[in-house]
């Protein structure tokens, strides 16, 4: 179904071509948000925030507000934003930096007022060149225009904001990963416990870390309330959701929705949304949530885009990427692709990822090139089941970090639907679709 | 030495360091972090700038900056792919044939940029002008084959268009759209903290000082090991195993 629910993210940014400036941004209302959760008490709005129970739209779906609750007492508090979008296929967070910079600014310092943050740090993924100069620009509007630093519009609340540049590193995107590259070291995801950055973040001190997406949320929140916003979407997949869509579709791009309410054959076919399949092309499998969820055949395409209704079928939506690949599609070809993705981006520390990783790649590689073996789907598994015990959903881990984990998905579930094409690729010693 | 990624007159800056204008940069940005490691990623986007790559010399200045040795730097820097610890070419491209990509033909995208350029992903073209990489993921899926030269977007490309590309870039005609390299030469901090004038030029002194001491400090080690070394040669070079 496509709901009449007006984008609560992307509003600005259909509209205007100019949306990242911060004339446009006060001509359409912004930093409205801010001044009014500078008038409540700090409590209040991150109970708005609990109410909306908005998940995190980085990946895990954690709820924003729970986050929040979560961190220990402490004179130092920080945000920290993460910009860093590397999930493959996911190319939302590179929009709404591009072109909603104070949206996600104005976000962050809401955050940081009910968290009591004195110091935001938004880390913005280094290949984005224009998202990084958008930012900064906008953060320097914000100087200029009292909404950032000490005494903002004239409420006492104080905080400073930073924006720090990446340099190309998938790992960055986990929270501790992130953390460790902001303190200036490689990008090792740290050992839990302590479990949650809440606990113990950057420099050591108590830390949120949120993703640009969930941050572009709360102006809205705050502006109509935690109950407005929990009334869109159902269950606990409230709000909309900006869906990144590609692969084999007519119009790839990003879509905002109703979450819960549209379904993946919406977003792939309706005529505002994807426009359905090239002439004469029938859907062969798509990926439901990035790179790291399992794939999922054309009877489940009916299905609502929504974090319960996805998971009951063993995948998640994750990232909010959907890759669409039609019947011309090599499937050991595509699995074989981000299984090298994982293997180049598996940051070395945990020998389950680290080798394994390198294993799958190579196994994948030479069926693919026709040098394959029966006994190799057997040894894909094995090596997978290795990663994660037992392959089951939600994965089990090995590992420091749910990189690890997200290996075996699509090799198990290329192998899972589509036996008979490795079966034809070993048999025949080359690949049927090249 | 010089990268021959550089453009500018060889009097323009000293010898694979920083110039003194980024030298005022990187100060402002290490100053911005409470803790002054924080700034290296930023730090060696800077040198990039002026190099294209992190020279040895530019590393111990980044490692003097921040207080720790050039191996941790190199060591921070070699994990990341956007840092380059070779010499580049003036334009970095970087085609991406991650799943999107592949499934609209960005391994062959891959393979026609290596004939056109006559060089294999990872290299860099006898004249010094193109790198050719490939990228993992850079978030444009719906433009998909998509590439970036440095770090500047491009797609959806078809072959005929990558040749097009390379020819405006050969001939100078995207000095605009394609900057030299280094993602922060567009990007500078202008507000801050809404402090008295006083204050900040009181930290900026703070941090000069402290700049100074752990200068300093380097130095008497390096005096030091200096030393240590000249007398370890003369009783028979102890540990030198």
């Amino acid at each position: 179904m496509i709901t009449d629910a007006a984008p609560i993210v992307t509003a600005r940014l259909r509209q205007h071509a100019d949306s990242h400036t911060l004339e446009r941004y006060l001509a359409t209302g912004g930093y409205r948000a801010l001044r009014k959760a500078l008038s409540m008490h700090p409590e209040d709005v991150a109970a708005e925030v609990s109410k909306a129970s908005l998940l995190g739209r980085g990946g895990a779906g954690f709820p924003a507000g729970r986050k929040w609750s979560m961190l220990r007492p402490n004179p130092v508090r920080y945000l920290t934003v993460n910009g860093d979008e590397s999930e493959p296929a996911t190319f939302k967070d590179h929009l709404l930096i591009e072109c909603d910079p104070h949206q996600i600014l104005e976000g962050s310092l809401i955050t940081a007022y009910a968290i009591g943050a004195a110091q935001v740090f938004i880390y913005v993924r280094g290949e984005f060149a224009l998202g990084l100069e958008r930012m900064q620009s906008a953060l320097n509007e914000a100087y200029r225009y009292g909404a950032v630093g000490r005494d903002i519009f004239g409420s006492g609340f104080s905080v400073d904001v930073v924006v720090h540049p990446g340099a190309g590193a998938y790992i960055c995107g986990d929270e501790t990963g992130l953390l460790e590259s902001l303190e200036g070291k490689r990008g090792f995801p740290r050992i839990k416990p302590p479990y949650y950055p809440a606990a113990m973040g950057l420099y050591g001190e108590p830390t949120v870390v949120n993703n640009v997406e969930t941050m572009s949320n709360i102006p809205w929140i705050v502006l109509h309330g935690g109950d407005a916003f929990a009334s869109l979407g159902e269950g606990s997949s409230t709000g909309t959701r900006l869906f990144a869509l590609s692969g084999h579709v007519r119009r790839p791009g990003n879509y905002e929705v109703e979450m819960a309410k549209t379904t993946f054959s919406d977003l792939i076919h309706a005529p505002v949304y994807g426009q359905g399949l090239r002439a004469g092309r029938t859907l062969k499998a798509f990926i439901p949530g990035g790179a790291s969820s399992p794939w999922f055949g054309p009877e489940l395409v009916d299905l609502p885009l929504s974090q319960d209704e996805v998971a009951k079928h063993s995948s998640m939506l994750g990232s909010g990427s959907v890759v669409v690949m039609d019947d011309t599609t090599c499937a050991v070809r595509a699995a074989w692709r981000i299984t090298r993705f994982f293997a180049r981006e598996s940051c070395g520390q945990c020998t389950p990822c680290r080798v394994g990783s390198g294993w799958l790649e190579k196994i994948m590689r030479r069926i693919e090139d026709g040098a394959g073996r029966e006994e190799d789907l057997d040894l894909l598994l094995d090596v997978c089941d290795n990663i994660s015990p037992e392959l089951v959903w939600p994965p089990q881990q090995t590992t420091i970090c749910p990189l690890g984990p997200s290996i075996p998905p699509s090799i198990y579930s290329a192998i899972r639907m589509f036996r008979d094409e490795f079966l034809v690729h070993i048999k025949d010693g080359a690949c049927p679709y090249a | 030495m010089t990268g021959p990624a550089d453009t500018a007159g060889p009097e323009a800056r000293p010898a694979g360091g920083l110039s003194p204008e980024a030298l005022a940069q990187a100060r402002e940005l290490v100053a911005l972090y409470p803790e002054p490691r924080s700034a290296l990623v930023p730090l060696c986007h800077l040198v990039q700038a002026e190099h294209g790559w992190l020279t040895p010399q530019a590393m111990v200045e980044v490692a003097d900056l921040i207080g720790v040795t050039p191996a941790e730097v190199l060591g921070t820097a070699s994990f990341y792919d956007m840092l380059h610890t070779e010499p580049v070419g003036k334009y970095v491209i970087g085609v991406c044939t991650n799943i999107a990509c592949l499934l609209n033909g960005g391994i062959e995208l891959l393979e026609h940029a290596e004939e056109r350029l006559g060089t294999r992903a990872g290299a860099t073209t006898a004249d010094n002008l193109f790198t050719l990489e490939e990228v993992e993921c850079i978030a444009l899926c719906d433009k998909a084959p998509c590439l970036t030269v440095n770090w500047r977007f491009f797609g959806p490309l078809t072959h005929d268009g990558f040749d097009a590309l390379v020819e405006d870039l050969a001939a100078g005609r995207l000095e605009g759209e394609v900057p030299r390299h280094g993602i922060l030469n567009r990007v500078r901090r202008e507000g801050g903290l809404r402090v008295a004038r006083e204050e900040v030029l009181a930290e900026r002194a703070a941090s000069d000082q402290a700049l100074e001491q752990r200068k300093a400090a380097r130095e008497a080690v390096e005096k030091r090991e200096q030393a240590q070394q000249g007398q370890g040669g003369k009783q028979g070079g102890k540990g030198s195993a």
